[in-house]
């Protein structure tokens, strides 16, 4: 995990989008434009009080990826703890004609690939001395995950999640609990994951001498974006590695759902250099790369779902964690420069993709992954590689209620 | 907040004894604005006060108050949709003196002249910086948090205006967490001038004639402080 053993790109910087390697050295950001930004996304749109913490965050996590301590510690976090690496299964029943690998961070302790993130963000936040970790949470898998870390590191932990979120995910709130961390309910706007950011920043904004703000997905202000994609990029990595031990040859298509879209950044960049066709998944409903504009949410520029005015829309989905009118700013760049796609699910369509994956292979997904599931028959290729975010359990009512 | 009897109030305000008046163009993500600011920016934005309609007030309301200095105070997803430029041109001629936005940093969109903020987090090189391109005056925030009422002053305020002292010669206005008169003569005695968001739009929500008395109470406090040396 986030060995820097993975093949040296030769266009890994942040400005440029690109990258293959896991944790990149010093300096190798800095890439046309400014620092912080892909093509005219990114940046920092933040009051004034987080720019110093930020500046903080920056330094402290170029010192850390360039730490063999850290490092090694991360990697064995994530083989001991988390259970890495998480198999690549064959799912030859759900896709009859093709080679449908399903990348199981779904297996990945606490149930989801958010535990990579949080994680790494945990030993980032003890080597910058906070106490506190405030988190922001929508399916509630990224709470979970940051409440684990918090257990297993001794923070104090407060995440913020949608009353609504909280409805439909009752059993991930019921985990948080158990670990330890205090969740609160955000009871106005949507009461999902837009609002639970929100809140998430004015915590940290009047605490940020000492907590981290644990940020879930390749969103926020610079070096956010940044951070989790690197560390999510160990599930590209892998995935590359294992397809070519099981194939041979690399996939013709990498497929993931985008809601903040770190899952999918994170398996993207184990091929932005290959010759690998790269595809994310909106929900329907909440298709801020499919119809959005650009806008400023949550601290960065992105292609976000808002109206002329830039005033922010509610996104709308049956999957709590694609229930987001934001999306990564690297998202929005691959979008533009043509080298990744996105296409978008509906709720239906995702439900039957999870009752098709439970029947025919066993595995009940999540519906974030759900959504990616979806689209996978109409793909011309024949090798494709999916990740598999996330486990189903927390959406059992949801899908029941159906 | 801007809305239909913005150019009453503003008036009733200046009455009242405000030197300058803050127009919010409210955003639907707000993230420096606690609950009140926040509840008042979805109300606004439900009767339809898009940027048009914000500008649309703003002239109104320099027709009334054709000295008090009238700034916009928003955030930047507004600008990026209207075309950067264009919003402090098109504000400009609506009778704006200068723009706050209140998510854009210093050392973003440097050629935006604005009013700039600090806060007690900001290292002197920002300080500096903030000082240095700042238009007029500069918005010390007196607290680590998001906007509204506080039970006191907060005691980050003394340092940080002896920071920006140093940084500036402009003068120092300080905003955030001012509710009370108490708390507006406190932090006058140590700035040039006291920025009352909060508590000004819940006295606006009780009528012009509220507000009228509510700011005659914050100048009175003023009146009576000490000069800072």
């Amino acid at each position: 995990m986030l060995s820097g053993t993975g093949p040296e790109s030769p266009v890994p910087t942040a400005a440029s989008g690109g990258g293959g390697a896991g944790l990149r050295p010093a300096g190798a950001d800095a890439g046309q434009g400014r620092e912080g930004t892909y093509g005219e996304y990114g940046g920092r749109f933040v009051p004034e009080t987080l720019i110093p913490a930020l500046d903080e965050l920056e330094t402290g996590w170029r010192e850390a990826k360039d730490d063999d301590s850290f490092r090694d510690e991360l990697d064995r976090l994530g083989r001991d703890y988390g259970g890495r690496p998480t198999p690549l299964t064959l799912a030859e029943r759900f896709a009859p004609g093709k080679r449908l690998y399903l990348k199981r961070e779904d297996l990945l302790h606490t149930g989801a690939h958010k535990l990579n993130n949080a994680l790494g963000q945990a030993l980032l936040a003890r080597r910058l001395g906070k106490q506190r970790i405030v988190a922001e949470t929508g399916a509630g898998q990224h709470g979970v995950a940051a409440a684990t870390v918090c257990a297993r590191f001794g923070f104090e932990c407060v995440v913020y999640m949608g009353a609504e979120d909280m409805r439909r995910q009752r059993p991930n709130v019921e985990r948080m609990r158990l670990l330890g961390a205090e969740v609160r309910p955000v009871e106005f706007g949507t009461r999902t994951l837009k609002e639970a950011t929100s809140e998430a920043i004015r915590d940290w904004i009047a605490t940020v001498e000492t907590t981290h703000y644990l940020i879930g997905s390749c969103v926020g202000p610079h070096p956010y974006p940044e951070i989790v994609r690197e560390l999510q990029a160990v599930i590209g990595h892998e995935a590359r590695e294992q397809i070519l031990q099981a194939e041979g040859h690399l996939p013709e298509v990498a497929v993931a759902c985008v809601g903040g879209g770190s899952n999918a950044i994170g398996l993207f960049a184990g091929f932005l250099a290959d010759d690998v066709r790269l595809v994310g998944v909106e929900a329907g409903g909440a298709a801020s790369l499919g119809t959005g504009r650009t806008a400023v949410l949550h601290g960065s520029r992105s292609s976000v779902l808002a109206d002329e005015d830039g005033q922010v829309l509610d996104a709308e989905s049956i999957s709590a964690g694609l229930d987001y009118p934001g999306s990564g700013p690297e998202h929005a760049f691959l979008r533009d420069s043509g080298r990744a796609e996105y296409a978008t699910a509906t709720d239906d369509e995702a439900l039957a993709a999870f009752r098709r994956l439970a029947r025919t292979e066993g595995i009940l997904p999540a519906l974030e992954p759900a959504h990616a599931l979806a689209r996978v028959a109409e793909l011309d290729e024949e090798v494709v590689l999916l990740c598999l975010s996330g486990r189903g359990d927390k959406d059992l009512e949801e899908v029941l209620s159906r | 907040m801007c809305g239909p009897d913005t150019p009453e109030l503003a008036e009733a305000a200046a009455e009242g004894g405000a030197d300058l008046l803050e127009l919010g163009f409210p955003f639907s993500d707000p993230l420096a604005d606690g609950p009140v600011i926040r509840r008042a920016a979805e109300r606004a934005l439900a009767q339809g006060m898009r940027t048009g309609a914000c500008l649309e007030t703003l002239a109104a309301t320099r027709a009334r108050l054709p000295e008090t200095p009238l700034v916009p105070m928003t955030y930047s997803s507004l600008l990026e949709a209207y075309g950067w430029e264009r919003f402090a041109d098109d504000a400009r001629a609506a009778g704006a003196t200068s723009l706050i936005i209140v998510d854009l940093p210093a050392d973003e969109r440097a050629d935006l002249r604005r009013i700039q903020l600090v806060a007690p987090t900001s290292t002197d090189k920002r300080i500096r910086l903030a000082g240095e391109r700042t238009d007029g005056w500069l918005y010390l925030v007196t607290l680590t948090g998001t906007t509204g009422a506080r039970d006191g002053l907060s005691p980050t305020l003394a340092g940080l205006v002896e920071r920006a002292r140093t940084a500036t010669k402009l003068p120092l206005y300080a905003g955030f967490g001012i509710s009370t008169p108490e708390q507006a003569r406190a932090a006058a005695e140590l700035a040039d001038g006291v920025v009352v968001g909060t508590s000004a739009l819940e006295a606006a929500e009780r009528g012009p004639a509220a507000l009228r008395d509510y700011v005659k109470s914050l100048r009175t406090a003023l009146d009576a402080a000490a000069v800072p040396a």
